[in-house]
């Protein structure tokens, strides 16, 4: 359904996709007979799109990550108790009431999957991209790991062990990227911004910007 | 249930392809489907495990054949025509039938904000002591229920090692019939890649959230 025609059609080019059409017929319907009931208030739909859309993302993790590297204390706090650590920054509620944060070693690399639906970490990581609620992700993500990681560009040495996170309850689960070489003298600000969405799921792992290497 | 959504372990599906950090939607109905999911889960009317069951039900040729915000489009339609709050004949029109649900009121906009900040906390007491502690090696029952269950097919008979132990959490098969106040013991249990996937295992492990009703001592 993915597309470059992200906008309303108001002519007549409709019949060349009409399941898409049926489907915006379909939610408008939905929408006008909620709120004529008086079940749904439209400016709350318009609230809910706008947090989701521009304000709560994968910067929020990123923050959470460039901490970790640089503050031992946090880093203990998050080993010890994710969901307080993380609510420090204000992250927080829905899809992240209890967090737990898995750690990247020389010998160990996390990613985590929802096989069953699209459990996600909402509060650090935002909705989550097509690919995770997708049926190639969630099938091969348990039984082909290195398969998975591959069609990222991701490869890793043969004695590193990985651990899939299947999140099958309401914990919400964070991978905590190692930290590249050579990135000693940037400040948690510069350190997040090199941090990625696909690390914190565990599908890459985060390379020192190309002006380090 | 053993429905299209337990799909661990399933080949065929061909490569994951990734997408720009800056997609959110595609497409505006998208946008609206999402929003609106959002905000009848505010009325209260069912929990997060009857909204998966309810995308659970669908036929597997229609699960499998859905975009994601279609699943959610389905369960939002099929929860609000099973609480009472529309007709199937009133999703037909989009007009309103009758009058609207007494006692039902919308979450106002002013209350988004707040209502994600509390989120739902799934942590309860638990009238029993864990039977299991880290450590612990578990099998999980060999059990194939009608129902809702987050016990994958890939585990069930499968023996594996209990890594943490969360407390006592909302136990999501009986949460997924309307009863929101059972909770059990939730364990995290570490098995062996060679466990689950013998001659083609990749060395390593999976790890799954799995409630007490699902394990057994092994």
């Amino acid at each position: 359904m993915a597309g470059p025609h992200d906008h309303d059609h108001h002519h007549d080019h409709d019949h060349e996709h009409p399941r898409l059409s049926e489907l915006q017929l379909r939610v408008k319907a939905l929408e006008s007979l909620l709120v004529e009931k008086g079940l749904v208030d439209p400016a709350a739909l318009d609230e809910f799109i706008d947090i989701y859309e521009t304000k709560v993302g994968p910067r929020n993790g990123a923050r959470v990550v460039a901490r970790a590297w640089t503050d031992p204390a946090f880093l203990d706090w998050l080993r010890r108790d994710a969901s307080a650590a993380i609510k420090s920054f204000g992250f927080e509620g829905r899809q992240g009431e209890h967090m737990v944060v898995v750690e990247n070693t020389e010998t160990v690399h996390n990613l985590v999957v929802c096989t069953l639906c699209s459990c996600y970490p909402w509060p650090v990581l935002g909705l989550p991209p097509v690919w995770y609620k997708s049926a190639p992700y969630r099938s091969r993500a348990v039984i082909d790991p290195r398969g998975v990681l591959a069609d990222f560009g991701t490869a890793l040495p043969e004695n590193v062990e990985i651990r899939v996170w299947d999140s099958t309850a309401e914990l919400r689960y964070l991978v905590l990227p190692r930290r590249p070489a050579g990135t000693e003298g940037l400040s948690e600000d510069e350190l997040a911004d090199l941090v990625t969405r696909n690390a914190m799921i565990g599908v890459e792992v985060v390379a020192a910007s190309e002006s380090l290497q | 249930m053993n429905g299209a959504h337990d799909m661990g372990g399933m080949h065929g599906f061909g490569p994951v392809q990734d997408e720009p950090e800056s997609d959110r939607f595609h497409g505006e109905w998208e946008r609206r489907a999402f929003a609106l999911t959002l905000a009848c889960g505010g009325l209260g009317q069912w929990s997060i495990d009857q909204a998966r069951y309810a995308r659970e039900l669908q036929p597997p040729p229609q699960y499998l054949t859905n975009t994601y915000y279609e699943q959610w489009l389905h369960g939002l339609e099929t929860l609000l025509v099973d609480r009472g709050l529309v007709t199937a004949e009133e999703l037909q029109t989009g007009k309103p039938a009758g009058p609207p649900p007494a006692g039902i009121k919308a979450l106002p906009a002013a209350q988004v904000v707040k209502a994600l900040q509390q989120g739902s906390p799934y942590t309860r007491p638990v009238d029993h002591p864990p039977g299991f502690a880290v450590g612990d090696r578990v099998r999980v029952r060999c059990d194939h229920p009608l129902s809702h269950t987050r016990a994958p097919r890939y585990v069930r008979g499968r023996t594996g090692t209990v890594a943490l132990y969360h407390g006592g959490h909302v136990f999501a098969d009986t949460s997924a019939r309307g009863e929101r106040g059972i909770a059990d013991h939730l364990y995290n249990v570490a098995f062996d890649s060679t466990e689950l996937w013998g001659i083609q295992s990749q060395p390593g492990a999976v790890h799954l959230d799995l409630w007490e009703p699902y394990l057994e001592p092994a």
